[in-house]
């Protein structure tokens, strides 16, 4: 555990005693001290092109009075530099009056050990593996043109001290494995991209020779989009894989369920709570608590132990995710969701694993219904408009299905839907759920932060699928 | 405060000296403060105010070809010995690799500009507030506005980059950033736009007035919008979108891409990519230009570039390492561009929009479909269906897609380019585009 005041001229009793003073008359706030230490390893182009170390520290001082939220941060924890932090939000604050919110909820459990990550495996380990993956994937093809892969590494140490001097903290192990290849067969070229990770260490990802396994699906998406065709252009129906293709759930729903922009009312999804937003049969969670995940939380950054939190129960719409500031305004409680990617930024209620639960279809009965539609297996990233409710994603591996059966591969395209009516067009859900390999990072307001997504095959009725063939 | 160039100096000095004497052949170190105040504002009252001091340094280490890098936050003496030491035992133990190195000591800047790149100026939070109360005021004016969200921005930077080969400079820059983002709603839809302004100086910052009625009245426009069918359409990018296009192009010209072959623009130096009404220049020497500086990451001096004469490549973007694997000179773009631009066209923005007798004005993209590799664009969309010149209706819920090789030949642009952004584009119509709707 992180000793934040140990070379600091500030002591535990005086930091505590500032927070107090300053949140005294607040609704709520706290002092978020964090230490990131963090790596990076990178092969490309047969070397290792970067071998990094980063070591962030600092804190973020934040005070809240009915809905405005002041917020001060600084890379020095010194007596100075807190007390000029408490002076600014003071005189932020200085007209408005609350009374602190006490009460936080409490949890014995843990959802991943108190390890870390960069110190569990020497660096020439690390080193060799990435060596062998390059050698073991050129070997493979005399058509694989680049390799990049990498290790990234981290251990957050997080504290708050709330007024009162209550204190949580939480260590978070979290490591990413991916792999990159490119292909070229007559002039043309392709890329396939794999990775794992999670809040383990490197071993329970490795171990074996299961980076080989990492290699073998970055080469396999490769090769199917070196035979890929130009993809179709209109409306159609879309059968979507099990596991990562779930961001269709993060950004077709997730975002718009987020309890910010349901507060304010930007969000489409502001007026429907209690009502039919899906197809019977649909039921979306959100949970941070799946022992070792990317977006697993042990308590959020405020403090709150995360939860399962059901969202969309049997196609009707249950609960926004919420952090302490918006649940208070909208009078419900904290979802355990408030997160922000460092010391530098203010808390906003974001997603930790979003997923859709299995159904009893199989995959094959959905590709079997459709006469003329696409079969999008991987994907690159999405984003979501809140207000409109319009969501992309990029498809990385997809095929056309024709009289039922899966065809040839198309090109990566984009695909659009309508948030609010898509989960409406949802007509089969499939009976395999799976977990997404971890690799996914969310980004709102310029804050990205870890998170998981998993959802079973499932068929949309109508989706708009962005290609170039009429 | 902004810490001054003394206290970075003497960090760099610290770090660079400390790495020699723990046996590095050559580092190189980047010391930079930054403070930024924000207030934020939404339906009228103050909603967020957000001070933030950073402190960053990272410092790269060379043994002979062998390279590695730390980063902190901590510019403690004591943290910075604890660090460079690591740095030192990861540097001994990282293969060696034949192209790195620092730059070539000819090339680094040694004639230093004066830019105009920092104003004194303080704009306090009770100024801030005023800007916003009138900015959300011009915003909120129609009542079809249910939402608006403002904020104020000041930051001020220093940085210093110093290396063993005796480089050592750095300078202040300042920003002054304005946003308003406004929500628009009737029986039908919601929707929602925004307005910007960014400058070094604040006394060139938009009028708070014209930025809020410019959001109201672009949000407003979008109500009700309509899908089109699947077709294919000749597109108009509005220039916030435009700008977007060009940035894609820097990324497949950059030096990294060229050398891992990773790029649709590889070995295509010297041959006609764009239509020869097309140049393209990489101007650093603006004076209070959001992109300008007098060197690169590396400290290598930078001048003016014309990319694209004529239609026509002319460089990559190249800094030392991959100028080297290329065999060329590093031309001072390590970090990417600096003030990048299309030069104006020759006909007006009511000239290309009267060009076809229907088309699509591109307003919003959503997604990453950007592929540099292929070329390949597929995005999500919103904009306006535009007939005999004229703004018909609201469009959504389309993608459009091509190839950045076919529609780069396709460009036709219009004379309005304005420095809006650090990258700027004029108005741009690109014909033969897919547009997939209903």
């Amino acid at each position: 555990m992180k000793n934040f005041f140990e070379k600091s001229d500030l002591s535990r009793s005086e930091a505590e005693n500032i927070v107090s003073d300053t949140l005294n008359k607040c609704d709520d706030g706290e002092l978020y001290l964090e230490n990131t230490k963090s790596e990076t390893i990178l092969l490309d182009d047969n070397k290792i092109k970067n071998s990094s170390y980063n070591s962030d520290l600092g804190f973020g001082f934040r005070a809240i009075s009915g809905e405005i939220v002041a917020y001060s941060h600084s890379n020095e924890i010194s007596k100075n530099s807190l007390k000029e932090s408490s002076e600014n939000l003071k005189s932020t604050l200085k007209s408005v009056k609350g009374t602190y919110n006490h009460e936080i909820p409490k949890s014995n459990k843990k959802y991943y050990d108190n390890i870390n990550p960069i110190e569990q495996k020497a660096l020439i380990e690390k080193i060799n593996i990435l060596n062998d993956v390059n050698n073991y994937l050129r070997s493979k093809s005399d058509k694989v043109k680049q390799v990049t892969a990498n290790f990234l590494g981290e251990q957050k140490s997080v504290e708050i001290i709330r007024s009162g001097g209550e204190t949580l903290s939480d260590v978070r192990p979290l490591i990413r494995f991916n792999v990159s290849v490119m292909l070229e067969k007559n002039g043309r070229k392709e890329t396939g991209v794999y990775g794992v990770g999670g809040r383990q260490s490197y071993d329970n990802y490795l171990k074996g020779d299961n980076w080989k396994n990492v290699c073998d699906e970055a080469l396999r998406i490769a090769s199917v989009n070196l035979e890929s065709k130009p993809a179709p252009a209109g409306e159609m129906k879309v059968v979507l894989g099990p596991g990562w293709p779930a961001i269709l759930i993060h950004e077709a729903v997730g975002h718009g369920l987020e309890g910010d922009f349901n507060r304010k009312k930007t969000s489409a999804f502001h007026n429907l709570m209690g009502q039919k937003v899906a197809s019977e049969g649909v039921t979306i969670i959100d949970d941070g608590t799946i022992d070792n995940r990317r977006g697993s939380l042990t308590i959020d950054d405020e403090g709150t132990p995360t939860e399962k939190t059901v969202l969309i129960e049997n196609g009707i719409l249950k609960n926004f995710m919420q952090d302490r500031l918006n649940a208070r305004l909208m009078k419900t409680r904290s979802t355990g969701s408030g997160r922000r990617e460092n010391y530098r930024h203010i808390v906003l209620p974001r997603m930790r694993n979003t997923m859709m639960l299995s159904g009893n279809h199989t995959q094959e009965e959905m590709i079997k219904s459709v006469d003329k539609g696409i079969f999008a297996v991987s994907f690159g990233g999405g984003q979501v408009d809140i207000t409109s409710g319009k969501f992309v994603f990029n498809c990385t591996e997809a095929y056309e299905i024709v009289n039922g059966k899966i065809g040839s591969p198309i090109k990566g395209a984009t695909l659009i839907g309508d948030g609010p009516s898509i989960l409406k067009e949802v007509s089969m859900v499939g009976n395999d759920m799976m977990m997404d390999p971890g690799i996914g990072t969310c980004g709102k307001a310029g804050q990205g932060v870890p998170v998981g997504v998993a959802q079973p095959s499932i068929l949309i009725n109508k989706m708009t699928v962005g290609g170039t063939k009429l | 405060m902004v810490k001054d160039q003394e206290f970075l100096k003497k960090k760099a000095a610290y770090c660079l000296d400390l790495a020699n004497k723990l046996g590095a052949t050559d580092s190189s170190v980047v010391v930079k403060n930054s403070v930024s105040e924000t207030v934020n504002f939404r339906n009228k009252k103050l909603d967020e105010s957000n001070r933030s001091d950073d402190l960053g340094i990272s410092i790269t280490t060379y043994i002979g070809k062998k390279k590695s890098s730390i980063s902190s936050s901590n510019l403690l003496n004591e943290n910075l010995n604890i660090l460079i030491e690591k740095c030192i035992e990861t540097t001994k133990n990282t293969p060696e690799d034949e192209f790195n190195s620092l730059p070539d000591r000819d090339l680094l800047a040694k004639e230093v500009k004066d830019l105009d790149l920092y104003d004194d100026t303080h704009i306090g939070n009770d100024r801030k507030i005023d800007y916003l109360k009138k900015l959300e005021d011009a915003a909120s004016n129609d009542k079809k506005i249910v939402n608006t969200d403002s904020s104020f921005t000041q930051n001020k930077s220093n940085f210093v980059l110093a290396n063993s080969d005796g480089f050592c400079d750095g300078h202040k820059t300042s920003s002054f950033t304005a946003s308003v983002v406004t929500v628009a709603k009737d029986e039908k839809s919601m929707e929602r736009d925004y307005e910007y302004s960014s400058k070094c100086f604040f006394k060139d910052l938009d009028d708070a007035d014209k930025l809020g009625k410019l959001a109201a009245k672009q949000t407003i426009r979008k109500l009700s919008p309509k899908k089109i069918g699947s077709e294919k359409i000749a597109i108009i990018f509005d220039k916030r979108i435009a700008k977007g296009i060009l940035s894609t192009f820097a990324s497949a010209i950059s030096s990294s891409a060229i050398s891992r072959g990773t790029s649709f623009l590889k070995d295509k130096v010297n041959q006609k990519i764009f239509s020869d009404k097309i140049n393209i220049l990489d101007k650093p020497d603006m004076r209070k230009g959001l992109g300008s500086r007098n060197f690169d990451m590396e400290g290598v001096k930078t001048d003016t570039l014309k990319l694209v004469d004529q239609g026509i490549l002319k460089h990559y973007l190249i800094d030392t390492y991959n100028g080297k694997k290329l065999n060329l000179k590093s031309n001072g773009r390590c970090g990417g561009t600096s003030n990048l631009y299309f030069e104006n066209g020759n006909i007006s923005f009511k000239d290309l929009l009267n060009s076809n007798s229907k088309s699509l004005y591109i307003t919003e993209t959503i997604g990453h479909g950007s592929n540099i590799v292929t070329g390949d664009y597929s995005v999500g969309a919103t904009g306006f269906l535009v007939e005999n010149g004229e703004f018909k209706y609201p469009i959504n819920e389309i993608t459009i897609a091509g190839n950045f090789k076919d529609m780069f030949q396709n460009i036709i642009l219009a004379n309005d380019l304005e420095s809006k952004y650090a990258t700027n584009s004029p108005t741009m119509l690109v014909e033969g585009m897919v547009v997939a709707g209903k």
